[in-house]
């Protein structure tokens, strides 16, 4: 208030614009210090006051191991290879309808060396299964820098402090995922819509004739 | 017999009074630079230390300088190192002794030179510094010696000159007898001289804007460089003891000291008000003003403090005069 009425009074004033009276720049930095000493400081109490982290905070990453297919694109482009994956292949039986035995990747390991990582977020990136996630959570500080590599069990704990996504722009496009979904469901639903218009077509010539076979089970359900 | 007894006990109550003032104000005013300093800053300053706000702050700095090292460089002058902080520091102590924080016989003691004997004694605190930048043997400590030498060389005289002029106002130079004589109209009639007092006490003191003598980003920390441990808090600590008198002085001479409602039974709490409000104005400059350049120092000093020093002694001689 005290600035934006003394630099009202500079412009408006007796003095001409641009020459303010001798020494009203002592009085503004007087005043500035002054408003700021008034106001509440900005300062965190961290240990006893959670901060308030931004919402794409990068703080560890999460791994959803379900998603994981062992495809190595996240150790592979990582910049310091602080990523590390073991895995075995295991054969699945074939169906019951024939066909033949599929072989399947089975994660063994999977550490993140966080001595190392840079956190570029390459390996989130590249993920093509979402197996991956920035989690804001930062609290995990050890002793020996060794303790820094994390297993997929404690990559996996850090899972439950993944927020949600953030909600998307109101132009924004919308995302290929939620497109895919509705074109299935779309589809489902035109296949759904197909039958039924079969079923009464049918129902038509089926009531002239004999519809007491097909009507029964309809009643039951 | 008894009657020395009782002189002897008056004067320890005294000396114990204005020592426990002089360790204790110190304190207080550091305390409130680092709470006012970081409010002003946007931030909290110390809440850890004592629990509460970090009242203890100043305590913890004191006992970690305590156990500090007492360094002292190979090729320094030992002796002159080594006493160089208690040159600094006591003469704040011994000037204590003669300012009046409350009307009557609140006083150390009611010496008739009062003002005389402080502005004196004011400047052998300042040798101290002077002593530990020649005896480091350190060319920053060296710099940081000689440019307070400058300081002291420039902003002696416009604070004598408006010294002198109160003393001429009230025509005593007992501290004392100035408060008595002080009347209301003397805030205006001194106002420039209380401005340069002040000012030039601030300089004197090296408190920023004034701080080029410890300007820390050239010459590191002027003439305190090389100390250490307590040698090193005993100069932070006449620092403090200097902004707490060079406030009471400008209080006692320039805002009439004890003077206010109830000054009978409150004149020392006035004193201690006035002083504690201009350490706060000390601690306000400080973090407000960027630190003048030793050349704008200088001209400030003699072509700004001296003329106006002289100004204010003439219109209190043409004042007392007519």
């Amino acid at each position: 208030m005290t600035t934006e009425s003394e630099l009202s009074d500079g412009a408006g004033g007796a003095q001409r614009p641009g020459r303010d009276f001798p020494g009203s720049g002592l009085v503004k930095g007087l005043a500035t210090t002054f408003k700021t000493m008034t106001h509440k400081a900005h300062t965190v109490q961290y240990p006893d006051q959670a901060p308030e982290l931004a919402p794409r905070t990068r703080g560890v990453i999460a791994l959803v191991e379900e998603n994981c297919t062992v495809c190595m694109l996240c150790a592979r482009e990582c910049p310091d290879w602080c990523i590390y994956i073991d895995s075995h292949k295991e054969t699945v039986p074939a169906g019951p309808e024939g066909g033949r035995d599929r072989t399947r990747n089975m994660l063994d390991r999977f550490a993140i060396d966080f001595s190392l990582c840079m956190y570029c977020g390459i390996c989130i990136e590249v993920c093509p299964f979402d197996a991956l996630e920035w989690s804001p959570e930062f609290e995990y500080a050890e002793f020996d820098i060794k303790n820094l590599l994390h297993e997929k069990d404690r990559l996996g704990e850090w899972l439950a402090t993944v927020p949600a996504p953030v909600a998307l722009d109101p132009a924004a496009e919308e995302p290929k995922e939620l497109a895919l979904a509705q074109k299935t469901a779309d589809k489902r639903i035109a296949a759904a819509k197909a039958a039924e218009i079969v079923a009464l077509i049918e129902d038509v010539p089926d009531a002239e004739t004999g519809p007491v076979e097909d009507s029964t089970p309809e009643g039951d359900g | 017999m008894g009657g020395t007894a009782h002189w002897w006990l008056e004067v320890a109550l005294r000396l114990v009074v204005i020592l426990g003032f002089f360790l204790v104000v110190p304190l207080l005013v550091g305390q409130m630079e680092h709470k006012a300093m970081a409010h002003m800053q946007g931030r909290l300053g110390p809440m850890k230390a004592g629990g509460f706000h970090g009242w203890a702050q100043l305590i913890a700095d004191g006992v970690k300088f305590v156990q500090k090292e007492s360094v002292v460089p190979a090729d320094a002058d030992r002796l002159v190192f080594q006493i160089a902080p208690a040159v600094a520091l006591l003469p704040y102590l011994v000037a204590l002794v003669v300012v009046p924080i409350g009307p009557g016989t609140q006083v150390g003691v009611a010496l008739d030179l009062g003002l005389f004997f402080v502005l004196a004694v004011m400047g052998v605190g300042v040798l101290g510094t002077l002593m530990g930048g020649w005896a480091s043997a350190n060319k920053y400590s060296l710099l940081g010696g000689i440019r307070t030498a400058a300081q002291l060389m420039a902003y002696e005289l416009p604070m004598l000159l408006s010294a002198a002029s109160i003393g001429m106002a009230a025509g005593t130079l007992s501290l004392s007898g100035i408060v008595a004589q002080w009347h209301w109209y003397w805030l205006p009639w001194q106002l420039i001289g209380a401005f340069v007092f002040f000012v030039s006490g601030l300089a004197e003191l090296q408190r920023p804007p004034f701080d080029m003598p410890v300007a820390d980003s050239e010459i590191i920390f002027g003439a305190y460089t090389e100390y250490t441990g307590l040698r090193f808090a005993f100069f932070l600590l006449a620092e403090y003891a200097g902004i707490v008198l060079l406030c009471l002085l400008t209080t006692v001479l320039f805002l009439g000291g004890w003077h206010g409602p109830f000054s009978e039974h409150l004149g020392w709490l006035w004193t201690l008000l006035k002083t504690l409000v201009l350490s706060f104005v000390v601690i306000w400059l400080r973090v407000s003003y960027p630190r003048l350049r030793e050349d704008q120092l200088q001209r400030f000093a003699w072509t700004a403090l001296i003329p106006l020093s002289l100004a204010q002694l003439a219109i209190t001689g043409v004042v007392r005069v007519l």
